[in-house]
C-alpha cells in the first residue's frame, strides 16, 4: 500500500544520503521525494512516498525514527491530509492547437507561465491523480517535456506535525 | 583568599575559556571521556594530533594494520564495557577501518573511530590521501561526524561518546579535517548532550511488563532465549535470577555466551545452527519464547516460517527496530534488558511461583530426554581433535579465561565446548563474521586486562588475515596466546562444501602453503610451540600459558572434523545434521 511520510529532519549536511541510503540500503522503495527549510531553520522537513505492507511500514517507520539526524516520523495514512505536487509541462502550440490548450491550462486552473513560437509552459498543481487527468489530456496534442516535483503534504486541521501525539 | 587560592581560582577561570586547537580540543575531551588506550596509526592528515597526544596521558598502541586497530578497540570495548577508541589518518587508513567499524555495528559494540581528514578547502578535490569515509560508513556506523569548524569539535566529541555508549551501543566516527586540528576555538568540554532526534527508552512500558508477567505464568513450556543484549546492557545477574526464580530453561545466542552460566543446571546451551540439540528441540517445542535482547538473526532461526510454530513471542530489546523484523511478536517490550527484567523480578513477588514451577516439571523432564538422546560428542582417537584442544583449554582455565575466536569451525566448536560462566569473557564476531578479528581483540583485551589470561582460539586461515599482529603484541609486551586448531583447510567452507557441494573444494585447501607457525612467532619474537599428539595438548598448553609474552600454539587437528549438529540454512530448527 502506498504511504506518505513527513519527517521533521535535523537541517545539516548529509541527511538527505542518511535517509536515501536508509531506503536503498534496506530495500525500501521511494516514489517520491521533497525536501525543504522549515520556519525553523535548523530543521527541514520531508515529504516521502513509499510503498509496502504493514510490515515493511512497521520497518521504515522504526528505521527512520532510529537515525540520530530524524527529530520525527509521521506517517499521514491513517490521518485526514492534504497532498499536493506541482509540474511544469512544455507543449507543442500551433495555429489548431493553441486554444485547446489554453482551455485545458484552465480547466485545470492552471497557468501559461512562458509562451514560444512553438511551445506553451503550463504550471499545474494538484494531486497526483489531477496531474495525470492533465497529462493524458495534453498528450496527444505534443508534449516536449515535463518536469513534476515531489509530494508535499500536510494534516488537515489545527493540528500540526510537530506537535506532541501526532 | 589567600593569593595561592586566588591565583589558582584564576588559573582554572582560564582554562575554561582557553583557546585550544583542534588537536588539543581531541586530547581534551579523551581525558575528560576518561579514555586510557588508543589503537592508532598515524599518517599525514592526522600528525598535529598525534603531536598533540605525545607525552600525554595514554597508553597508545600502534597497530600493524588499521583494521586491527578497530578490532583492537573492540575487543577492548567488549571486555570492559567502556567504548574503545581507535586513531588512523585519512584515505586508505580510513578505508581500512571499514571491515572493524561494520564488525562493531554488527555486534553492537561502543567504539569510536577517528579519522584523519584532508584540509577542508581540499575536500572533494580527490586530494591525497582523501577519501569520503563518511559517506562509506554511513551505513555501518550508529552516527558519523565530518567536523567542519573546529567550534563544532567538543560538542561532537561528547556526542560521539554519548551516541556509542547508550540506547543500543554501536561504533561513531568522527571525520577530523587537517585544518580543523590546527585552528583554534574556544574550548568548553559540554557537561550533557541534547539530541532532539535520538531519545533511547530505558524503561519498559509498565503495561507492557506486566502483561509479559501474565503472559509467562501462564505458560506451561517456557524458553528463555538471551543474545548480546544481556551482556551489553550487564544483565546476566537479572537474567539468572529471573531463570532460577520461575525454572526456566535459558538458551543463549552466540553474542549470549557467558551472559547466563554455563555450567548451570538450566543452561541449554547455544541455539540455532550449530546450536544443541536440546536447546533447538526446546525452541520448536515450546509455548513461550522469551526473547532478551536478541534480535532472531537468521542463523538463529533457520526456516522463519517454521520456527517456534506453537510459541507466543516475549521480546525485550532496546532497539525497536530488532522487534518483528522477522519474526512476529506478540508482546514486545522497548528497553533496556536491565531495567526490564529487574521489573519483570520485582512484580513477580505477587505471583504465586510454587504451583508455576510444579507445572514445569513435564517440560523439563522432556528436555531431560533430549538432552539424553543427544548431547555433544565426539571421539578423541587418532590425531588431536580440535573439540579436544577446546575442553582442555576450558579444564585449565576453569571457563574463566578472556577468549577471542577468528570465524568459522573454531569460532563454532567454541561455542559449543568452552563452557562460559561469566559475561564479557567471549569475544567473536558474531553479526559480521570477520575472519581475522580475533588475534586484534585479543590483543585489545590484554592491553584492558594486563594481568589476565586472553587466548585467541584461531584457524589457520582465519589467523593469517592479521597475523602481521603479532609484532604489537610483541611490541607492547601484550602476552595473548594463540591456539591455531590447524587442519590445512578454511574449515567450515571445507565443510559446507564437503555437505553441499559433493567434496568439491574448490579454494578452500591451505595443505602445503602453510607458514611454519613456530617460525613466524619466532620471527616477530613471540614464542612458538607445535603440538601433533593428543598426549602433549595439556602440556603444551600449560607450558603457553605460563609464559609471559605471545605465544602461538600450532595444534595440527584433524583436518575432516565437521561441527555437528548443523541445521543447513534455509531449513527449520529441528532438521539437524547430528552426524
Amino acid at each position: 500500500m502506498r504511504h506518505v511520510i513527513t519527517l521533521l529532519v535535523e537541517n545539516e549536511f548529509g541527511v538527505l544520503a542518511r535517509i536515501a541510503g536508509l531506503f536503498s540500503g534496506r530495500g525500501f522503495n521511494i516514489e517520491s521525494l521533497g525536501v525543504a527549510e522549515t520556519l525553523d531553520p535548523t530543521v527541514s522537513t520531508m515529504t516521502i512516498v513509499t510503498r509496502g505492507d504493514d510490515q515493511i511500514m512497521e520497518q521504515v517507520m522504526k528505521q527512520l525514527n532510529k537515525l540520530v539526524s530524524v527529530i520525527k516520523v509521521v506517517d499521514l495514512m491513517d490521518k485526514d491530509f492534504v497532498e499536493r505536487e506541482m509540474v511544469l509541462v512544455k507543449v507543442a502550440a500551433n495555429a489548431d492547437t493553441r486554444a485547446e490548450i489554453l482551455r485545458i491550462a484552465e480547466i485545470f486552473r492552471g497557468k501559461v507561465i512562458d509562451v514560444g513560437s512553438k511551445t506553451y509552459t503550463i504550471e499545474v498543481t494538484g494531486d497526483e491523480k489531477k496531474i495525470d487527468a492533465l497529462l493524458a489530456l495534453l498528450k496527444p496534442l505534443g508534449i516536449k517535456e515535463l518536469v513534476r516535483t515531489g509530494r508535499v503534504a500536510m494534516l488537515r486541521g489545527s493540528k500540526v506535525t510537530t506537535e506532541p501525539g501526532v | 583568599m589567600d593569593i595561592r587560592a586566588c591565583f589558582e581560582f584564576r588559573i582554572s577561570c582560564f582554562e575554561l575559556i582557553m583557546k585550544k586547537t583542534g588537536a588539543q580540543i581531541v586530547v581534551e575531551s579523551l581525558k575528560k571521556e576518561g579514555v586510557e588506550t588508543i589503537f592508532n596509526y598515524p599518517g599525514g592528515a592526522v600528525l598535529p594530533l598525534f603531536d598533540e597526544l605525545q607525552g600525554g596521558p595514554f597508553r597508545q598502541i600502534l597497530v600493524r594494520h588499521e583494521q586491527a586497530a578497530v578490532h583492537a578497540a573492540d575487543g577492548y570495548a567488549r571486555a570492559t564495557g567502556k567504548v574503545g577508541v581507535a586513531l588512523v589518518t585519512s584515505g586508505p587508513g580510513a578505508t581500512n577501518t571499514v571491515t572493524g567499524i561494520a564488525t562493531a555495528f554488527m555486534d553492537s559494540i561502543p567504539i569510536v573511530v577517528l579519522t584523519g581528514q584532508v584540509p577542508t578547502l581540499l575536500i572533494g578535490n580527490d586530494a591525497f590521501q582523501e577519501v569520503d569515509i563518511i559517506g562509506i560508513t554511513r551505513p555501518c556506523t550508529k552516527h558519523n561526524y565530518l567536523v567542519k569548524d573546529v567550534s563544532d569539535l567538543g560538542r561532537i566529541m561528547k556526542e560521539a561518546f554519548y551516541l556509542a555508549r547508550s540506547g543500543r551501543p554501536g561504533p561513531i566516527l568522527v571525520d577530523l579535517p587537517k585544518d580543523v586540528l590546527v585552528n583554534s576555538a574556544d574550548f568548553k568540554y559540554p557537561e550533557k548532550v541534547s539530541i532532539r532526534g535520538y531519545q533511547p527508552t530505558y524503561d519498559g512500558h509498565p503495561g507492557q511488563v506486566q502483561r509479559a508477567v501474565k503472559v509467562i505464568m501462564k505458560s506451561k513450556r517456557p524458553v528463555l532465549y538471551a543474545g548480546g543484549g544481556i551482556i551489553s546492557s550487564n544483565a546476566s545477574k537479572e537474567l539468572t535470577l529471573l531463570a532460577e526464580r520461575l525454572g526456566i530453561p535459558v538458551t543463549t545466542t552466540l553474542m549470549g555466551l557467558g551472559g547466563f552460566p554455563g555450567d548451570h543446571p538450566l543452561f541449554l546451551g547455544m541455539l540455532g545452527m550449530h546450536g544443541t540439540y536440546h536447546a533447538n528441540m526446546a525452541v520448536m517445542e515450546s509455548d513461550l519464547l522469551i526473547a532478551v535482547g536478541a534480535r532472531f538473526d537468521d542463523r538463529v532461526t533457520g526456516r522463519i516460517e517454521s520456527f517456534a510454530p506453537q510459541a507466543k513471542i516475549i521480546h525485550i530489546d532496546i532497539d525497536p527496530t530488532s522487534i518483528s523484523k522477522s519474526v512476529k511478536v506478540d508482546l514486545p517490550i522497548v528497553g533496556d534488558c536491565k531495567r526490564v527484567l529487574g521489573k519483570i523480578l520485582s512484580l513477580l513477588e505477587e505471583e504465586e511461583i510454587g504451583t508455576f514451577k510444579d507445572g514445569l516439571h513435564r517440560w523439563c523432564q522432556q528436555i531431560e530426554k533430549w538432552k539424553g538422546l543427544y548431547n555433544m560428542e565426539y571421539h578423541q582417537e587418532g590425531k588431536i581433535k580440535p573439540q579436544f584442544v577446546i575442553e582442555r583449554i576450558c579444564d585449565l582455565t576453569k571457563g574463566e579465561a578472556i577468549i577471542t575466536t577468528e570465524v568459522g569451525q573454531n569460532q563454532m566448536w567454541t561455542a559449543q565446548y568452552y563452557r562460559f560462566v561469566k559475561p564479557r569473557t567471549l569475544l567473536t564476531s558474531g553479526g559480521l563474521g570477520t575472519m581475522g578479528y580475533g588475534f586484534p581483540a585479543a590483543i585489545g583485551a590484554q592491553a584492558a586486562f594486563p594481568n589476565r589470561l586472553v587466548i585467541d582460539i584461531a584457524g589457520d586461515g582465519s589467523f593469517q588475515m592479521n597475523s602481521q599482529e603479532l609484532a604489537t603484541a610483541v611490541q607492547y609486551q601484550l602476552p595473548v596466546k594463540v591456539a591455531i586448531l590447524n587442519n590445512g583447510y578454511l574449515g567450515m567452507i571445507r565443510q559446507w562444501q564437503e555437505f553441499f557441494y559433493e567434496k568439491r573444494y574448490t579454494s578452500s585447501c591451505l595443505e602445503g602453503a602453510c607458514p611454519d607457525f613456530v617460525k613466524l612467532a619466532e620471527a616477530y619474537g613471540a614464542v612458538g610451540l607445535k603440538v601433533t599428539e593428543p598426549g602433549e595438548v595439556v602440556p603444551a598448553l600449560k607450558k603457553a600459558f605460563s609464559i609471559s609474552r605471545p605465544v602461538i600454539i600450532d595444534f595440527v587437528v584433524d583436518s575432516e572434523e565437521n561441527v555437528y549438529p548443523m541445521v543447513p540454512a534455509g531449513e527449520p530448527l529441528n532438521q539437524m545434521r547430528l552426524v
